[in-house]
């Protein structure tokens, strides 16, 4: 074969790892604020997502080896898993992995085929299917005081728990509370009062998001991730919350409260990064974040879902295509990037 | 050195791997026993031979001339005898043979009379003739005829570059050149600068090679035209000839354009040097400097002979057990070669041997994640990913219209490619694909266009053959004519009359013509037996009417 | 009712002197479908589509009386790219009309030619020069490879020689071909 004849010491493997490595600071936020639960979640996740991939890949004939050690399998898991509330039944985390990998994944031609964001598919066919399971989040250990040990919460995951535990533990997340609280005619103000609200974010949850934040920040100093999709999805997010806000303080949140739901972090940095189903060109980048963010805040505000991030990163992913055709940046010597008709 | 530096964009830091070969001094190559010299050596027409086997040549004797004025001759390296001319291995990926001239060399080295060129003595057009005779073409790689860069033509090139980047890991031939040819380089500069009206000559050199720049320095400050050299920075392809003019002027050639129509034309150094050899010195390009390095003993530059199989200088070098592959070329351009012992030739820069140990295998290729790093390292800025996309797809149409062809092959993309894949092998797929099948429409195009004249051919023989005949029985009828009106006037019906005596007058002398002359004069029993056989014939022929009459009357 | 029907009546005699009048102002000269179907077969001129030249099997096609895989030296490739102008599935080549073979030229020996011009008369594309009595031979570059030239040979003197792959015309092989040649990676 000809050259070249050497490469860089990269390969998906270390992409893939980095990302792994990058999620730590936030599952470690996720034990300290809301209890270990979420590792026997992840566990879950990861064990069925690695089984699920390597059935699939000899079911279509590809070898297991390569594909299963180049570690995407694990990201999908550990980031559909970090989207899921910490207690979630084992069944709900199972459906929603197998969901991810079996369908979005390789019934769209596997690694690097995918059109969707196969987390992302999983969380919204979760929560679409199963909306009570999906929206008991376990509140804040600052604010439920009854700490779970990690057997509590495994037992609780695999074998269910009485409602009366589980309404001890869980509660409405911010968001949640925000939208009910203005469902009932209250104003932003009178709704913030409630102790589930903190400094700019939700109680523990703005810890949560600051901790993605960092983990993207090390994502970008080694240049993982480019700058352009977090940065336009936190201006898309930033920008049209502020835009309601500003005209009406009363009946939307404020711009930092809606950047610091952890969501938005984990979708900015991790999410919407994901190069398979995200655009490929700069400007594209750009269009791809900002569409993403401002998405969110228009299903976080008319949507039927607190949350938005998920809906907002499919609808996106599907807009891909038309995005890259005409954000085709010019090459060396001024050509447009894409000529119709043009042949020597 | 106040000039600013512009950046070119994506290119990638690679380990360059040139401490190994540009410690030791340059030596000269001792003339192999049998030099094979391809005729194709440049891009353009091959060269025509005029020598025939047999002949005995004289070093820097012409043994093919150029066919056409984007070509470029061919000379005899060492004298000797011509002993073959056809096919043989050249160094080419394909490992297909192609035709060379291959010379049994006599040891005598022996040179033909040769004489310095007075440059300014001569018209342009003319130097450059002789030039091309010289068999100059560019030593950086592409190895294009240098007559013809050397022809400004419509264009004014205000700008000469003299590209030293060798930004290539391995190679340091045009690093050594520099360091201990430096005034003779600039010589060649001189013509340069005198065919091509150029005013600014700035020559560009990667900050990695400081004895070549202050060999250079030194060098330019001797001259009587002002040489800027600038040490540019160190990274991969800074040496490609559209990254130069970036980073030195800070403009970029149009794509599909040549340099020289911004004004700007670019020769490499070791083309400045053999240019500097042809013009004072007499000497056709028969030797260039080629780097010997990888997988051997000791690493070095040779003097070489063009023809020298490559396995000559490997030995020289040292040849060590291991070796996996010969190398033409660095690691991130260069082509394998289907044997060590193919020819050196004009683009020979260097011979990079490959061990496991210095280029391990590539690892098997994943699917591409569109991750771009690919893009982001692209020099032609350039949207890698998706050219893979439509090569892969075999969708070359849409390869060309994401400027397929702007691709210079430099190999970034592969470089960094986490998935491993040969992304650069399947833009020459692609490419080669595009050129296979614009080839094929060319011939069907001329071969509908022939077949259309030979059914308009076909069509107009019949015409113009109805028409003769026409014109004939018109000319026999208007006689005819003419003759029945000359004894009294008579019908239509009359001519028409007469024509069919006259036509069967006619073809019973015919048949008398040709009535059997051999029955003339016959002994009667042969004549008797004739009527026999005749009169058997009659019967038969009676014989074989009347069953049909028969058939005939029945009911 | 009456003025009803008259509106239609006029609205019709309006659009069809409209139509009959663009009709001829805008009459495309040839069949355009035709032409672009006849730029898609390789123009080998052979006839084993069972027309007596690409042209004619180009306009067939476009009338719908021939089938769009009846050409072997268009091969898969070209019933593809006819499938994909017609807007029709592909299919798998008709083999009756024949299988698609590597591209030759026509090469005549010139030691048994006895000049008949038989050949000369069979060419679709005037690639055979000679006269009468005289040597004929092939113009390799203008053959097309039809192969109708060898039939009519009364002495056998015409062969089939397969287009060697020089250096010129060599291709870069597909990516995962290569590799395979080399034993290297994943195919």
């Amino acid at each position: 074969m000809p050259a070249p004849f050497v490469i860089d010491h990269s390969s998906v493997t270390q992409v893939m790892a980095w990302v792994l490595v990058a999620l730590l600071p936030g599952i470690a936020a996720h034990v300290w604020l809301f209890g270990p639960g979420i590792l026997v979640t992840l566990a879950l996740a990861t064990v069925t997502a690695v089984v699920a991939e390597a059935a699939m890949l000899k079911a279509r004939g590809y070898p297991v080896r390569p594909f299963l050690t180049d570690l995407s399998a694990i990201v999908t898991a550990w980031l559909l898993a970090l989207c899921l509330p910490s207690l979630a039944p084992w069944w709900l985390i199972v459906t929603g992995t197998l969901f991810a990998i079996v369908v979005a994944k390789h019934l769209y031609g596997g690694l690097g085929q995918n059109v969707f964001n196969p987390a992302m598919v999983g969380y919204a066919v979760l929560l679409i299917s199963f909306p009570v399971q999906m929206t008991s989040w376990p509140g804040p250990l600052a604010l439920t005081g009854t700490p779970l040990s990690l057997a509590d919460s495994a037992a609780i995951i695999f074998g269910g728990a009485p409602k009366a535990v589980l309404d001890a533990v869980t509660m409405a997340t911010p968001l949640d509370t925000l939208r009910t609280g203005l469902l009932q005619q209250h104003t932003v103000d009178e709704i913030m009062t409630q102790p589930i609200f903190g400094h700019v974010g939700g109680a523990g949850f703005e810890w949560l998001a600051g901790a993605f934040l960092a983990g993207g920040l090390v994502l970008w100093a080694l240049r993982i991730i480019s700058w352009r999709v977090p940065l336009a999805f936190l201006a898309g997010v930033w920008l049209a919350a502020g835009f309601l806000h500003f005209f009406d303080a009363g009946r939307y949140g404020a711009p930092w409260f809606h950047l610091f739901a952890p969501s938005v972090m984990l979708g900015a940095f991790f999410i919407a990064t994901d190069p398979v189903s995200g655009s490929t060109t700069p400007l594209g980048k750009l269009i791809f974040g900002f569409g993403a963010g401002v998405l969110t805040i228009i299903i976080r505000t008319w949507g039927g879902y607190p949350d938005g991030v998920a809906f907002a990163v499919l609808l996106m992913n599907v807009a891909v295509p038309l995005i890259d055709q005409y954000t085709q940046p010019r090459i060396y010597g001024g050509a447009p990037g894409r000529e119709k008709g043009s042949s020597r | 050195m106040t000039r600013v530096l512009h950046r070119f964009k994506g290119g990638v830091h690679l380990p360059d791997h040139k401490a190994e070969s540009n410690g030791r001094p340059i030596h000269a190559a001792p003339v192999p026993r049998q030099l094979v010299i391809p005729l194709r050596q440049h891009i353009g027409n091959p060269a025509r031979p005029v020598v025939e086997v047999g002949q005995q040549v004289l070093k820097g004797q012409i043994i093919a001339e150029a066919d056409g004025y984007i070509s470029a001759a061919v000379h005899a390296s060492s004298s000797g005898t011509v002993t073959a001319i056809g096919p043989a291995l050249v160094p080419h990926v394909s490992g297909l043979p192609d035709d060379c001239i291959t010379i049994e060399t006599d040891g005598r080295d022996a040179w033909i009379d040769h004489a310095p060129i007075d440059y300014q003595a001569l018209a342009p057009a003319d130097l450059r003739m002789r030039l091309r005779d010289m068999g100059l073409a560019g030593l950086g790689g592409a190895v294009f005829p240098s007559a013809v860069k050397l022809d400004p033509g419509a264009h004014a090139c205000p700008t000469l570059i003299v590209n030293g980047g060798e930004c290539e890991p391995w190679i340091t031939c045009d690093d050594l050149l520099m360091r201990t040819r430096a005034d003779e380089i600039l010589q060649g500069v001189r013509v340069m600068r005198h065919l091509l009206g150029s005013t600014e000559i700035l020559v560009g050199i990667e900050d990695n090679k400081p004895e070549a720049i202050a060999a250079m320095q030194a060098a330019a400050a001797g001259f009587d035209f002002a040489v800027e050299v600038i040490a540019v920075p160190t990274i991969y392809p800074a040496g490609g000839a559209k990254q130069m003019i970036e980073t030195l002027t800070g403009r970029q050639v149009p794509s599909g354009k040549l340099s020289t129509d911004i004004g700007i034309q670019v020769f490499n150094v070791g083309t400045a040097y053999a240019l500097a050899r042809a013009v004072f010195h007499g000497e056709p390009l028969i030797s260039r400097l080629v780097t010997v390095t990888g997988h051997v003993l000791r690493p070095q530059n040779f003097e070489v002979l063009i023809g020298t199989p490559m396995q000559r200088l490997i030995d020289l070098a040292g040849d060590r057990d291991g070796a996996t592959g010969v190398l033409m070329g660095g690691p991130m351009m260069g082509m394998p070669m289907p044997s060590s012992e193919v020819p050196v030739v004009k683009a020979t820069n260097c011979i990079l041997v490959k061990s496991d140990a210095l280029f391990p295998p590539l690892p098997a290729m994943l699917p591409c994640i569109r991750c771009t790093r690919c893009a982001d390292v692209c020099p032609a800025e350039l949207q890698p990913q998706e050219l893979f996309r439509f090569a892969k797809a075999g969708d070359f149409g849409r390869a060309q219209e994401y400027h397929l062809f702007d691709c210079i092959e430099c190999g970034c993309c592969s470089y960094v490619c986490p998935s491993h894949i040969p992304l650069v092998d399947y833009y020459r797929y692609a490419k080669s694909e595009i050129w296979a099948r614009e080839r094929e429409k060319r011939a069907a195009d001329l071969a509908r266009a022939r077949h259309e004249f030979r059914l308009f051919r076909l069509e107009r023989e019949k015409k113009e053959k109805a028409e003769k005949l026409a014109a004939k029985a018109q000319a026999k009828r208007a006689e005819l004519a003419a003759e029945a009106a000359a004894p009294g006037a008579t019908g239509e019906a009359d001519a028409k009359k007469a024509l069919i005596a006259a036509a069967l007058a006619r073809a019973q002398a015919k048949k008398a013509e040709v009535a059997p002359k051999n029955i003339d004069q016959l002994p009667p029993d042969k004549q008797r037996e004739i009527e026999e056989i005749e009169a058997r014939r009659a019967k038969i022929r009676e014989l074989a009417r009347q069953p049909l009459e028969t058939d005939e009357t029945k009911p | 009712m009456i003025a009803a029907l008259l509106v239609m009546v006029g609205l019709a005699v309006v659009i069809g002197l409209a139509l009959g009048w663009s009709a001829v102002r805008f009459k495309v000269e040839g069949n355009p479908l035709a032409e672009k179907i006849d730029a898609i077969l390789p123009q080998t001129q052979c006839g084993q589509c069972g027309f007596p030249g690409c042209r004619p099997y180009a306009e067939a096609i476009a009338r719908g009386e021939a089938d769009i895989n009846q050409c072997p030296p268009g091969g898969e490739e070209g019933v593809k790219k006819l499938a994909e102008l017609l807007g029709v599935e592909p299919k798998p080549l008709d083999e009756t009309h024949g299988t698609p073979k590597p591209k030759s030229v026509a090469f005549i020996d010139e030691n048994l030619c006895i000049g008949c011009t038989l050949c000369i008369q069979a060419c679709p594309v005037d690639a055979i020069v000679g006269a009468a009595k005289q040597m004929h031979t092939v113009i390799a570059s203008e053959c097309t490879g039809c192969e109708l030239c060898v039939p009519p040979c009364p002495v056998d003197c015409i062969s089939m020689v397969p287009v060697a792959e020089d250096l010129p015309h060599w291709k870069f092989k597909h990516p995962l071909v290569m590799m395979k040649q080399v034993g290297g990676a994943r195919g």
